[in-house]
């Protein structure tokens, strides 16, 4: 009850959370290790002819000391924990390896997935601010625009992919241009949204200053937005994030996404799951670099 | 004679949701009526009437955030219909930037009133607006960390450092609570006193009207709310508040506007129609 009591009370919230996250952690790799654990061979209502086949075929090795294992190299089902930890250990020694046009380090993978998804994000950002700004401006073209958007928006940015690849001929390019894709509406939305509700004084104020136009969006409209566009920005990153996985993947470019299929390629699940953390931790340092980010432009009312 | 004029204004807002009128047959409210008002130069003056009475509507046609159906307002001999920074406004809501701290707030305004002039120069007037305000010590906090009648400060501070023709001030002192009121009340005469401005008030405290003022237009509930009549404040300044109440003239004054607003604001019925 104790415990409970301290889980709920606001008392020491960072170290109780460490440590509930810590054993989370625990809990979870023991029971992915107790629910891949090989069992361990037993010779016993199999002939000796059965054995020598088994051992043929390479499923079981025999030991030192005469009796049968399984194979460790022919390990069947999912991998363990420690197979995985073996693999990343495995993967990040040769980090920076080029063995191969497509065997590249794990170094060189995270780069050139970060490189596409910055090129995407950053460039449908720049885009996505500027046309949410004027839409956001104008009531008319705020109407005239929106159903556009309303359609546009839901597509999923890999349904663009076929008719990207047919137009632009180039895969590279696609892959950036499907992270474009994915980066765009939210953000057009959220900043248009932002802006056409800026409260009714901050432009009262605007407009007794006599600010030019440009001053205008420069001092007033745009801080005043930020919030409501770096919510934007946000949801776009994250469905950015969530499209250049796949659209690595299905055009072949190089990246953790196409690791993920590669590994899968090779039937070598541990390397499947490697790239899976991959992904996520990839994700998380990026997400971390774009809150420290938004930070600079929020304000409290 | 007159520096301010507010030239017969009358305000029709259109009715949107006109019930059961056809197309062509458009509804309106008339908010003001015929509005007419003098003000001199270095004068105080200050409308007051209850809340929603139109007041504040008056203010906006003002400051141009909004255009009179009919008339038109004269600054200094010109007819004024765009918001600009001969006539700067502060508002209920202080309306300070959240994004900028107090200081930046005051500059923004600064440099935009003297393109011309450099940032040393700018820094000065708005430091010089912010000691006067008495807001030392707070030039670099956000508006979300002072205290209602520190943004004001900085709000009026905003609005002086322009050095306009006429400040409007939209009930200033609404938000704030009435300890600091009183406080931030006698720095705005200090201030209107020192830089010799107009000032065009619109409050629904009779108090702070009668220490405030030279003049008090009292004016009526809308629809086709005008002013009734205006009344002089014959009491010597410099004031305080703890002295005025004393004084026969102030008690006669303040009966006079309370008996007003109390009767006469709802065009003489007594009993106001929800």
């Amino acid at each position: 009850m104790a415990i409970i009591w301290k889980v709920f009370s606001a008392k020491g919230v960072g170290r109780s959370s460490w440590m509930i996250s810590l054993l989370l952690l625990a809990v979870l790799l023991f029971f992915w290790h107790l629910a891949t654990v090989q069992p361990s061979f037993n010779p016993a209502g199999l002939t000796e002819e059965q054995l020598m086949s088994l051992e043929f075929k390479g499923d079981i090795v025999r030991t030192e000391t005469g009796g049968y294992l399984y194979n460790p190299e022919k390990a069947r089902g999912i991998p363990g924990p420690w197979v995985v930890v073996k693999k990343t250990v495995e993967e990040f020694s040769e980090a920076f390896h080029k063995k191969g046009t497509n065997d590249h380090g794990i170094a060189h993978l995270v780069r050139y997935t970060v490189a596409r998804f910055a090129a995407g994000f950053v460039s449908a950002s720049l885009v996505a601010t500027l046309l949410g700004v004027l839409v956001g401006l104008s009531p008319t073209l705020y109407r005239a625009l929106n159903p556009f958007i309303q359609v546009l928006k839901p597509i999923s940015p890999l349904a663009w992919m076929p008719l990207l690849l047919y137009s632009v001929q180039d895969p590279t390019w696609t892959a950036i241009l499907v992270v474009f894709m994915a980066s765009l509406w939210p953000t057009i939305a959220n900043t248009a949204f932002g802006v056409s509700t800026i409260r009714k004084d901050y432009l009262q104020v605007a407009s007794l200053l006599q600010l030019s136009w440009f001053r205008r969006l420069l001092t007033v409209v745009l801080p005043a937005a930020a919030p409501a566009i770096v919510a934007g920005l946000r949801i776009s990153f994250g469905s950015a994030l969530v499209a250049v996985v796949p659209a690595e993947m299905l055009l072949g470019e190089l990246g953790v996404g196409y690791l993920t299929w590669i590994e899968w390629n090779n039937l070598d699940i541990s390397g499947v799951m490697f790239a899976i953390l991959v992904v996520g931790i990839v994700g998380v340092i990026l997400d971390y670099g774009f809150n420290r980010l938004a930070r600079l432009v929020s304000y409290a009312e | 004679m007159a520096y301010l004029t507010v030239d017969h204004v009358t305000k029709d807002f259109p009715i949107m949701n006109g019930g059961g009128t056809r197309f062509g047959e458009s509804k309106s409210f008339c908010v003001l009526k015929n509005v007419h008002l003098t003000v001199s130069k270095g004068e105080f003056i200050t409308t007051i009437g209850h809340s929603g009475c139109g007041k504040s509507t008056l203010l906006n046609i003002i400051a141009g955030f909004e255009k009179g159906s009919q008339g038109g307002i004269v600054l200094d001999g010109k007819e004024v219909n765009e918001p600009g920074l001969d006539r700067m406004v502060v508002f209920q809501s202080f309306a300070l930037m959240p994004w900028l701290s107090a200081f930046n707030n005051v500059r923004l305004a600064v440099k935009a009133a003297n393109p011309s002039w450099d940032e040393m120069r700018v820094r000065e007037h708005t430091q010089k607006y912010i000691d006067m305000m008495g807001l030392n010590g707070a030039e670099e906090k956000k508006p979300a960390y002072l205290s209602g009648g520190m943004r004001q400060r900085v709000g009026l501070a905003r609005a002086f450092a322009v050095e306009p023709k006429v400040l409007l001030l939209d009930e200033p002192f609404a938000q704030i609570d009435a300890l600091t009121r009183g406080v931030i009340q006698e720095e705005l005469v200090r201030m209107w006193w020192a830089t010799q401005s107009t000032v065009f008030m619109v409050t629904h405290d009779v108090d702070e009207a009668i220490l405030l003022s030279d003049r008090i237009a009292l004016m009526t509930n809308s629809p086709e709310a005008r002013i009734a009549e205006c009344l002089e404040v014959d009491i010597p300044r410099p004031r305080s508040r703890e002295a005025i109440i004393d004084l026969p003239e102030y008690t006669k004054l303040r009966n006079r506007v309370l008996h007003f607003l109390m009767t006469q604001g709802s065009h003489g019925k007594t009993e106001r129609r929800n």
